[in-house]
């Protein structure tokens, strides 16, 4: 989503007024450098085993890949906002929204290799992340993530608990059934939940113009009168200021909102996407956007950081990444036995 | 101290009351369970006396309050979810079976799914395809769900009150036949039901009447009806024993084996439908620890496979009735004993 960039005196005004502090904006830029580093090493150890010849059961990391590359600042956006007892429900594309959450990047990575020592001991895999602690959980199933989430934000209310629930999906969910039912019911009972859309544009290989019937997701939820926001996904100041009113407001128990984050995916739907639906060109374009050196820049001209800092919160991301998929690599796989219990408690 | 009680729904719902007066993590969602009760009753009284806060009438979106059963399970509390009819399953599974059913698993046992599914099933009088089915056999095939199929008032109380303690998914699957409501035909008996809390243990079936010359097996509605059918068959001298499987999953194979063996004839009784369902199920664990003392081949008695008309000549050809039963049994009695 291409828009202006603010002049000096406007993006400083609009930080100002956001409320929006070196620290901050530092500790969002490593963020999304750790969610990068990380998205790509795991891209990196995939590929094992598939060249030449691409077979996703061989390798390291067996199945389908689903990463976020480029979608780092919604993430990151909305999970600066988020404290431990709130609740993340996420989708088949999970891991920015999980790093985010604060689930620690080894049993993320230990995971999703297969091992005893991830998230669910191997039991879930890249799609099913579960972390009760963080209170993180994500579906493979398309449009799952909304009354699950709300299902959350129910009980906080009941409880009066001071929680929020954030259910993430895509543009593509966004046209199951799910999302009206719950934005109908999440008004309904004022629930404490925010609804983020990470408009990427594609569906799997459907582009969105073919299967929405208006342009934008957040026109359906006007009708439920939800507060609505429009943002720039690949700005992290846009999603921040979004999400931080969005969560305030749920917290301080004025209900559901609705953000959708227009952005953009840089790789595959899956990795092995041959990506017909596309142009090059296309995703060149949208590199311009990337958000990383976006914030990077801002933070330049804001005069928070230089290139060397940037450079050092870089380094520091990708040696967490590096020692997570150690972690990963040098873990033991199961023991054969565990797949027969754990159905019941 | 016990009273006489009619039927499933008032002992369903006592349950839940009870345990609700005690905990904080229940409450009840679904489709018209304040005023009507989960429409058969299930959760009758429980909004005049916990209001609107713990009993909560959900829009029709089932897919949605399942998912919402799922999310607030995953944070600590105990929803009790309606799923009126178990015929609309269609429309909410994908949160039951891929989400409820497997997330506890799937997490490696961090997020405890404690869900309990209360649901109405069977026909017989005449509501025909979309409105009559059994389908326990659906959620029995897949892991994670505890099937719970109540035939008598006390045992649909202490049922329902292990469900509740339950840490598991448990589904509820409550005869309409037998909720002893004024609007629907009652089949069940009156029984003294203790007015204190009880627990019925999962996985462990009744012998409701000792025989010798065959057993039969059955779940549900189906137990009454083969009960009557014991009545006739006795009148002939022949003995028959009626085991009350009370839950599907998990499956007392244990008492099946034992009454196999003693009497050496197996009729099983299903209203779901007949293949790929109970019936096998049940079959393939007493031929496994039984096999040597069959006299007969195993029998069954369930829905043909074929949808639930509405005529009532036709549907009383489909759902397994007395006469059926007792003529299955003496089908499986002339059979000659194998050499």
């Amino acid at each position: 989503m291409w828009k202006p960039e603010p002049s000096l005196a406007d993006l400083r005004y609009t930080v100002e007024k956001a409320g929006l502090t070196p620290e901050t904006l530092l500790t969002a830029y490593r963020q999304m450098c750790l969610i990068r580093s990380f998205e790509e090493t795991i891209a990196d150890r995939y590929y094992i085993g598939k060249t030449p010849q691409f077979n996703m059961a061989a390798g390291p990391i067996r199945g389908e890949m689903h990463l976020a590359v480029g979608q780092e600042a919604v993430a990151v956006g909305l999970g600066m906002h988020l404290r431990d007892a709130d609740v993340v429900v996420s989708t088949h594309r999970p891991h920015h929204h999980a790093l985010a959450k604060g689930v620690p990047a080894d049993k993320l990575a230990a995971e999703i290799f297969g091992k005893v020592t991830g998230l669910c001991r191997g039991k879930g895999g890249h799609m099913h992340l579960f972390d009760a602690e963080h209170r993180f959980s994500c579906s493979g199933i398309v449009g799952a993530s909304f009354p699950q989430a709300a299902g959350a934000a129910f009980a906080f209310r009941h409880r009066g608990e001071p929680y929020v629930a954030v259910a993430f999906a895509g543009e593509g969910a966004a046209n199951h059934g799910t999302l009206a039912e719950t934005l109908n019911a999440a008004v309904l009972w004022m629930l404490p939940l925010v609804i983020v859309i990470e408009d990427n544009m594609y569906a799997d290989s459907t582009p969105k113009w073919q299967a929405l019937a208006q342009p934008h997701q957040f026109q359906r939820a006007l009708g439920f009168n939800v507060p609505t926001y429009l943002v720039d996904g690949m700005d992290l100041i846009d999603v921040w200021r979004a999400a931080k009113e969005a969560i305030e407001r749920a917290r301080a128990g004025y209900g559901p909102s609705f953000i959708e984050a227009v952005c953009y995916r840089y790789r595959g739907h899956f990795e092995g996407d041959a990506e017909e639906y596309r142009t090059r060109e296309e995703v060149e374009r949208w590199r311009q956007l990337d958000p990383i050196p976006r914030l990077g820049e801002c933070l330049k001209r804001l005069g928070w950081a230089d290139d060397a800092t940037l450079e050092r919160l870089r380094r520091e991301a990708e040696e967490e990444v590096a020692r997570a998929i150690a972690f990963a690599e040098q873990s033991p796989l199961p023991d054969p036995q565990e797949a027969l219990v754990g159905v019941f408690r | 101290m016990t009273r006489t009680m009619k039927g499933i729904a008032f002992a369903i719902a006592e349950a839940i009351d009870q345990e609700m007066t005690e905990r904080s993590d229940i409450v009840v969602l679904g489709e018209d369970v304040t005023y009507w009760g989960a429409v058969f009753g299930f959760t009758m009284g429980l909004h005049q006396k916990y209001g609107r806060d713990r009993v909560i009438d959900t829009p029709i979106t089932e897919q949605t309050f399942f998912g919402m059963a799922c999310g607030a399970a995953s944070v600590g509390m105990h929803p009790v979810v309606s799923l009126m009819f178990v015929d609309f399953l269609g429309a909410g599974f994908d949160q039951m079976y891929n989400h409820i059913a497997k997330n506890h698993y799937m997490s490696g046992g961090q997020f405890a799914m404690p869900v309990t599914i209360l649901t109405a099933i069977g026909g017989g009088y005449g509501d025909a395809a979309q409105h009559s089915q059994v389908l326990y056999g659906l959620f029995a095939h897949v892991p994670g769900f505890k099937v719970v199929v109540p035939a008598t008032a006390y045992d649909a109380k202490g049922l329902t009150i292990s469900a509740l303690r339950d840490p598991n998914p448990v589904v509820i699957f409550g005869h309409k036949l037998l909720t002893g409501l004024p609007f629907l035909p009652f089949e069940g008996q009156e029984e003294e039901v203790p007015e204190e809390r009880y627990t019925v243990e999962f996985g462990k079936a009744a012998i409701r009447r000792e025989g010798s010359d065959l057993t039969m097996i059955a779940a549900g509605l189906m137990v009454h009806r083969c009960l009557r059918a014991a009545d006739e068959l006795a009148r002939d001298g022949i003995s028959a024993e009626v085991i009350d499987l009370r839950t599907l999953v998990p499956l007392d194979s244990e008492t099946l084996v034992a009454s196999a063996r003693k009497t050496g004839r197996v009729l099983i009784v299903d209203e779901d439908y007949r293949s790929y369902g109970m019936t096998g199920e049940v079959a393939f664990h007493v031929q496994a620890g039984a096999l040597d003392a069959l006299k007969t081949p195993i029998r069954r008695l369930a829905v043909p496979d074929v949808p639930i008309p509405f005529s009532e000549p036709l549907e009383r050809t489909v759902i397994p009735s007395v006469e059926q039963i007792v003529a299955e049994a003496r089908a499986l009695l002339a059979a000659g004993a194998r050499a």
